[in-house]
C-alpha cells in the first residue's frame, strides 16, 4: 500500500465516511450515495479516487458494480485508528504531568 | 508505558480506560477545571485551546475551541447531565467541523485503584455509522500529529 496515496485519498471526510460504510459490507453506488445527499456522479468521483488508491474494489454483477473494501482499505483504516489512539495517548501523557504538578503544588502548600 | 485501552463495544459504544498515578479527586478536578483542562486536552503537538468554557454543574455548558496557530481550528460544545464529585461525570458533546456531529453521550468514571485512579470513559453514539464516522474524524486529528512527526524527521 502506498501510504501517501492512501492518506491523500482519506483526506476528504466524505471518502472517510464511504470507507466507514463499506467496512460494514458491500454496497451499490446508490446505497453509498443515499446518506450523503450527494449526486451519484459526485459519489462516483470519490469512489474513483478510493479505487485508484487501491482502498476500494468493484465487482461486476449484471449491470451493477457493487463496491467493497479492499485489504489495503482495511489496513489504511487501521493505520488511522492507530493515529487516533496516539493523539489520545498524547493527551493523557500530558495529563500525567498536570497531575504530578498538582501533587507537588499540594505538598508545597502544606509546608 | 502505554496504559490506555481503546475498544468498541456492541454497535454504538466506545470504551477508553487509562490509569493515573494520582487520586480520583485530582483526576476529576483535571477534567472539570478550565485552567487544568487547557493544559492537556490538546491532541497533537502544536495545538492550543484558546477558548475553554466548562461550567461543571448539571445543565452547565461546555465549549472547547482548538487552534493549530496556523489558521486551522474547530470546536466542541456540550452540556453536563450529572456530576458526582470525585467519582463520575455524565455529559453530552458534539464536534463542529463546522457542521455539528450527532451527540456523543459520555460517562466518565474515576475509580480508586491503589493510590491511583482507574478512569473509564464509556461513549454512546446514536448508531454504528455515527460511531464509525466519529472514529474517522478523530483519525484526521491523529494524522496532523503524524505530519508534525514527519516534519521533525525531515
Amino acid at each position: 500500500m502506498d501510504l501517501d496515496v492512501a492518506f491523500a485519498a482519506l483526506a476528504d471526510p466524505t471518502r472517510r465516511a464511504i470507507l466507514a460504510r463499506l467496512a460494514k459490507g458491500e454496497a451499490s453506488v446508490n446505497e453509498l450515495a443515499e446518506p450523503f445527499e450527494m449526486t451519484q456522479p459526485a459519489i462516483s468521483q470519490h469512489l474513483k479516487v478510493l479505487e485508484e488508491a487501491g482502498l476500494v474494489v468493484r465487482r461486476v454483477e449484471g449491470t451493477k458494480r457493487p463496491r467493497r473494501l479492499a485489504k489495503a482499505g482495511i489496513e489504511a483504516m487501521d493505520q488511522w485508528l492507530l493515529m487516533l489512539r496516539k493523539a489520545l495517548e498524547k493527551n493523557y501523557d500530558r495529563l500525567d504531568e498536570v497531575l504530578a504538578g498538582m501533587e507537588k503544588h499540594k505538598k508545597g502548600a502544606k509546608r | 508505558m502505554s496504559k490506555m485501552t481503546l475498544k468498541i463495544e456492541g454497535d454504538t459504544h466506545v470504551i477508553v480506560t487509562r490509569r493515573f498515578n494520582a487520586p480520583p479527586e485530582a483526576v476529576y478536578r483535571a477534567h472539570t477545571d478550565s485552567k487544568l483542562i487547557r493544559k492537556w486536552l490538546l491532541g497533537p503537538e502544536g495545538w492550543t485551546m484558546p477558548v475553554c468554557i466548562n461550567e461543571a454543574t448539571p445543565g452547565g455548558k461546555i465549549r472547547y475551541e482548538w487552534s493549530d496557530g496556523k489558521g486551522h481550528g474547530f470546536f466542541l460544545t456540550g452540556e453536563y447531565l450529572e456530576l458526582e464529585p470525585y467519582n463520575r461525570i455524565v455529559h453530552v458533546e458534539r464536534m463542529h467541523l463546522p457542521d455539528p456531529t450527532p451527540d456523543n453521550h459520555v460517562e466518565t468514571r474515576f475509580d480508586m485503584d491503589g493510590y491511583g485512579t482507574l478512569m473509564t470513559i464509556r461513549m454512546t453514539l446514536p448508531d454504528t455509522q455515527t460511531r464509525a464516522a466519529m472514529l474517522a474524524t478523530g483519525m484526521e486529528r491523529g494524522m496532523e500529529a503524524s505530519y508534525v512527526r514527519l516534519e521533525e524527521m525531515i
